[in-house]
């Protein structure tokens, strides 16, 4: 018999958290993206996990639609670093205050 | 709830991916170097597709390679390279006071949550769930079988919707990533 699903879960919730922490904390542009991949895998695995539990495919598929969602996010996301990049020469989010007032 | 009435290979198997992800998800916070964060990513990635197989989904763990450690890091990699941004951060400034204690402390009461959430709650009712006709999920050919139907009946709609998603993520990032050249232009008629 499989692991319960609870030890997936709780490794699922280790993930999330870890990748909370970095989102945070860290300063550069690309790394809090990765830090979102992070959030992003540990949510994936815990609809994978919900879905062996209650055998049910709709888990798997909507997996599938938001591995295709974070792809489009990561696409956008460096697009824009790369035209921020461009002008300021810096990923650093705590360089980007001219919308301060 | 005897420890012994669950397999032991499954165990292993539990054992090891959780230990690749996590290994690979304190790497990616921790490591300077973005060009390392990267790839201890992938490490994690290859992890959740561990994790992904123990667990009947077979093909997602197959997009999971493909598409995250294949195409997505490749992405971040690439664009790593191409602005030159492989020197170090500065990780020890702390520009906003208290930031990583508050940080940390977030972090925890979320857990927390989450994890008193997931022992008080009882989800698993033996029922089977509707999707699948009563029937349970399986492994192999079969699950791209279920994934298949299930993707092109009950979430059509949504599918074609994440199609029209990429074709304009991909025109957003071109022209986002574009230079401008409509000055240029002017300059060289002129």
């Amino acid at each position: 018999m499989n692991v319960p699903a609870s030890w997936y879960l709780v490794l699922a919730a280790v993930l999330f958290g870890i990748g909370a922490f970095g989102l945070l904390t860290r300063r550069s542009a690309l790394i809090m993206f990765m830090c979102i991949e992070l959030m992003l895998n540990a949510v994936n695995l815990t609809f994978v996990t919900f879905a062996r539990t209650l055998s049910d495919i709709g888990g798997q598929a909507t997996v599938f639609f938001v591995m295709v969602v974070a792809a489009a996010e990561v696409t956008v996301g460096l697009g824009i670093v790369v035209a921020v990049f461009r002008r300021r020469a810096s990923t650093s989010v705590d360089e980007l205050s001219e919308l301060r007032g | 709830m005897v420890a012994t009435s669950y397999a032991v290979p499954s165990i292993i198997v539990f054992v090891g991916a959780a230990i690749i992800i996590l290994v690979g998800a304190i790497g990616v916070i921790t490591f300077k170097n973005p060009v390392h964060c990267a790839l201890s990513l992938i490490m994690t990635l290859f992890g959740v597709a561990i994790a992904f197989i123990a667990q009947q989904a077979d093909f997602l763990a197959a997009v999971q390679i493909i598409v995250y450690a294949g195409a997505i890091v490749v992405l971040f990699l690439f664009v790593i390279m191409f602005l030159g941004v492989d020197r170090n951060e500065h990780v020890r400034v702390e520009p906003l006071v208290a930031q990583r204690p508050l940080a940390a402390l977030g972090v925890v009461i979320t857990l927390g949550g989450l994890i008193a959430l997931m022992a008080e709650s009882h989800w698993v009712t033996g029922v089977m769930s509707a999707s699948t006709n009563g029937k349970a999920l399986q492994s192999g050919q079969a699950n791209v079988h279920q994934l298949g139907t299930a993707v092109f009946t009950t979430y059509l709609f949504a599918f074609e919707a994440t199609a029209a998603l990429l074709v304009i993520a991909v025109v957003g990032a071109v022209l986002l990533a574009r230079r401008e050249r409509t000055l240029q232009a002017d300059e060289v008629e002129v």
